[in-house]
């Protein structure tokens, strides 16, 4: 399992590389498959509502209606039709890469489990609603679905083993049928959309719209395509014939052929077998290491200033009643079981200061297994090996590029659970005590964040437009960030090399009165 | 350049997309039944004779009983199985004895079959026991039939209607 998610990393990583060269990190969309999904399920809600206005529900009337709808006004309900079926697939397609690229990313553990676990009844939903799509246009493919899917149905003993005799001649089968399938095919979407709010109830600020770019480039293709190779129905439906050959959709029906070749037993079987795997999924080995300590407050030094519960990516902090007897209204309140130990929230904290002396470097937010008093020690352990005229402090993230492969007499490396945990004032502290000339902050790619906001929150921070803000006097000609996928190691070195020679020539003209080392 | 690259490079992926969404819409094309066969579905749903007699209960034992459960007679649930043959051009298709639904066996009995056939002419033979008897059928039906490519044939059974029903193109029953 290890081995396949390593294979499948490596494989994102290099796609999510060079898809950042094509679309930008702000529209890869590797970044964004999630609110892909969401913009297909808009399509396909859109022209499914158009459609229905002219759908008849019948034996007869059904195929005939959406014949008119394809060729009779094909510029608008031909259209909305292959937008409706291109836009379905498309939901398929963002559906399993988003799957599968989270369970390769390992983000379906932990605190994720919620959220992975509530995908299983979103692909089922949606594999109802499509499957029952086809049933509606009552042509060959309907047939031959209709047919299969009962007497997969009806091989469970609860089923009765009836209900594929309603298709066995055309005398047996009612207009009821049309009915209860427009019922399906309308029930299961709106209740998917019930579903996929509870799927997001644990993501904070969940994005749930593409980019713009992105949406228009998508919304460009399907209509391209849609005009280039418009969807249309097999011949109508015949019960009194077998349909022999049928152009399959293999986004939505790869398991019918499975039910001829290996029978309805062992389709039941692996559905069920993948449905229970899908399901425990989270709890199954290889277990993590040891897990992270989770986020503990301290209330002497919390004042209640809501910074981490904003910038927890996880929902994991709530702002709860003061229970010190100190005078602020509110305090911060971690949730174990959402917190994944990112420490995003101790970059937030306006008290992880390292420039305290009267009192011991313990923040209003910390992490347990790499407290913040012991970053400052890191940073002047690191800072006393530094040897050079343009020594750089790296500060990496475990989900970026190993910058510890870079560490050389000029460069030191000090990594982090997620490069948002790094409070500016560190940034500031390190220059203004001359402990490098430079610093460089190095994460995930700038639209991918393995911690969702690290990077964001990071940027703004430094931008001085998030709180905490790096302080004003800090010369930013001497902060170097560089957001790259893991695989991207050249480019990192690339970029540290070219900002040493930028802080040589700062060398030269600098008089030795940084802003920030004057003001201390 | 650079953006021109890059809008060429967004340009190719889109059209990658769209040709995946295009093509596994709906190709390739699955072949559900070779094209010289046909298909017969044998379904059946039939309840089957009581394994036992019915027994008439004597006065004592109804008064014994509440009034709304009174009923005269009292018959077992459980029904015996289903004999089902079905031959054709003298081969046996299918033969089976087949037990009623239900934890006492108390139900229909449900046959569901499918049997891809070469199309061609063929004598069809389709008998049932569905009671205690050791020789003989309850019922039997026998015709010929004419399959062609492609054809759903059915041998449906609806005992009011006298029992196997041929539902197919060409069927000529033999007395």
């Amino acid at each position: 399992m290890s081995y396949v998610k390593r294979v499948l990393r490596m494989m994102f990583a290099w796609l999510e590389a060079g898809l950042d060269r094509i679309f930008t990190p702000a529209c890869n969309p590797l970044y964004h498959l999630g609110a892909l999904g969401f913009l297909y399920y808009w399509v396909v809600a859109a022209t499914g509502i158009y459609l229905f206005i002219f759908f008849d529900t019948g034996i007869t009337e059904a195929y005939g209606s959406i014949e008119s709808i394809t060729y009779e006004q094909w510029y608008i309900g031909g259209v909305m039709r292959s937008l409706h079926r291109y836009a379905s697939d498309g939901m398929i397609a963002m559906m399993m890469v988003h799957m599968l690229r989270e369970f390769a990313l390992d983000r379906y553990r932990g605190a994720r489990w919620f959220t992975w676990f509530t995908g299983l009844p979103i692909l089922w939903m949606v594999y109802a609603a499509g499957i029952s799509g086809y049933w509606m246009v009552w042509d060959m493919l309907a047939q031959y679905i209709a047919i299969a899917t009962t007497e997969w149905l009806d091989w469970l003993p609860i089923v009765g083993g009836t209900i594929a005799r309603n298709f066995l001649n055309p005398e047996r089968l009612d207009d009821r049928f049309f009915t209860l399938m427009v019922f399906m095919h309308i029930f299961v979407p709106l209740f998917l959309l019930f579903v996929l709010w509870i799927h997001l109830q644990r993501v904070a600020k969940p994005t749930i719209n593409p980019p713009r770019l992105l949406a228009g480039g998508t919304l460009l293709m399907l209509l391209v395509l849609s005009v280039v190779k418009p969807a249309e129905s097999q011949p109508p439906a015949n019960l009194d014939l077998v349909p022999s050959q049928v152009g399959l959709d293999w986004f939505y029906l790869p398991a019918y052929p499975l039910m001829d070749m290996l029978g309805n037993g062992a389709v039941w079987a692996l559905v069920a077998f993948g449905t229970l795997l899908f399901a425990v999924l989270p709890w199954l080995p290889p277990l993590r290491r040891a897990r992270q300590k989770t986020a503990v407050v301290d209330l002497a030094n919390c004042n209640g200033c809501t910074r981490c519960a904003a910038d927890c990516p996880y929902a994991a902090i709530e702002m709860g009643r003061r229970t010190d007897g100190r005078p602020f209204d509110r305090q911060a309140v971690v949730s174990p079981d959402l917190c994944v130990a990112c420490g995003i929230c101790v970059g937030a904290c306006p008290t992880a200061m390292p420039f305290r002396r009267a009192s011991e470097l313990i923040p209003g937010i910390d992490l347990p297994d790499m407290p913040i008093r012991d970053l400052r020690e890191r940073i002047h352990e690191a800072a006393a090996e530094l040897t050079g005229d343009a020594r750089i402090m790296v500060f990496g993230c475990d989900h970026g590029y190993d910058a510890a492969k870079l560490a050389v007499p000029e460069v030191a490396v000090l990594r982090l659970p997620c490069i948002g945990m790094l409070p500016p004032a560190f940034v500031d502290y390190v220059l203004s005590r001359d402990l490098a000339e430079g610093i460089v902050l190095a994460g995930c790619s700038e639209g991918e964040c393995h911690n969702r906001y690290g990077v964001r929150w990071t940027s703004d921070r430094l931008a001085r437009a998030r709180d905490p803000m790096l302080r004003q006097r800090v010369p930013r000609e001497r902060i170097e960030t560089v957001w790259a996928p893991p695989v991207e190691g050249w480019t990192l070195r690339r970029r540290i090399a070219a900002f040493a020679g930028r802080l040589r020539k700062l060398a030269e003209t600098d008089t030795g009165d940084r802003p920030g080392k004057a003001a201390e | 350049m650079a953006a021109m690259l890059r809008w060429l490079g967004q340009a190719i992926i889109y059209a990658g997309m769209a040709l995946w969404l295009g093509y596994f819409a709906n190709r390739p094309v699955y072949t559900h039944l070779p094209p010289d066969q046909a298909l017969i579905k044998l379904s059946v749903v039939h309840g089957a004779k009581r394994k036992g007699e019915c027994r008439r209960r004597t006065k004592e034992e109804l008064e014994a009983m509440n009034p709304n459960m009174r009923t005269p007679l009292d018959c077992p649930r459980e029904r015996l199985p289903i004999r089902l043959q079905i031959l054709l051009g003298g081969a046996v298709l299918y033969d089976a004895s087949v037990t009623a639904a239900g934890l006492a066996h108390g139900g229909t009995t449900r046959v569901y079959q499918r049997f891809a056939i070469d199309a061609g002419r063929y004598e069809l033979v389709a008998r049932m026991v569905d009671s205690a008897r050791t020789e003989g059928y309850d019922f039997e039906r026998a015709g010929i039939i004419e399959l062609s490519p492609g054809e759903n044939f059915v041998i449906d059974f609806r005992a009011e209607a006298g029992g196997f029903l041929f539902d197919g193109r060409s069927v000529t029953y033999i007395p």
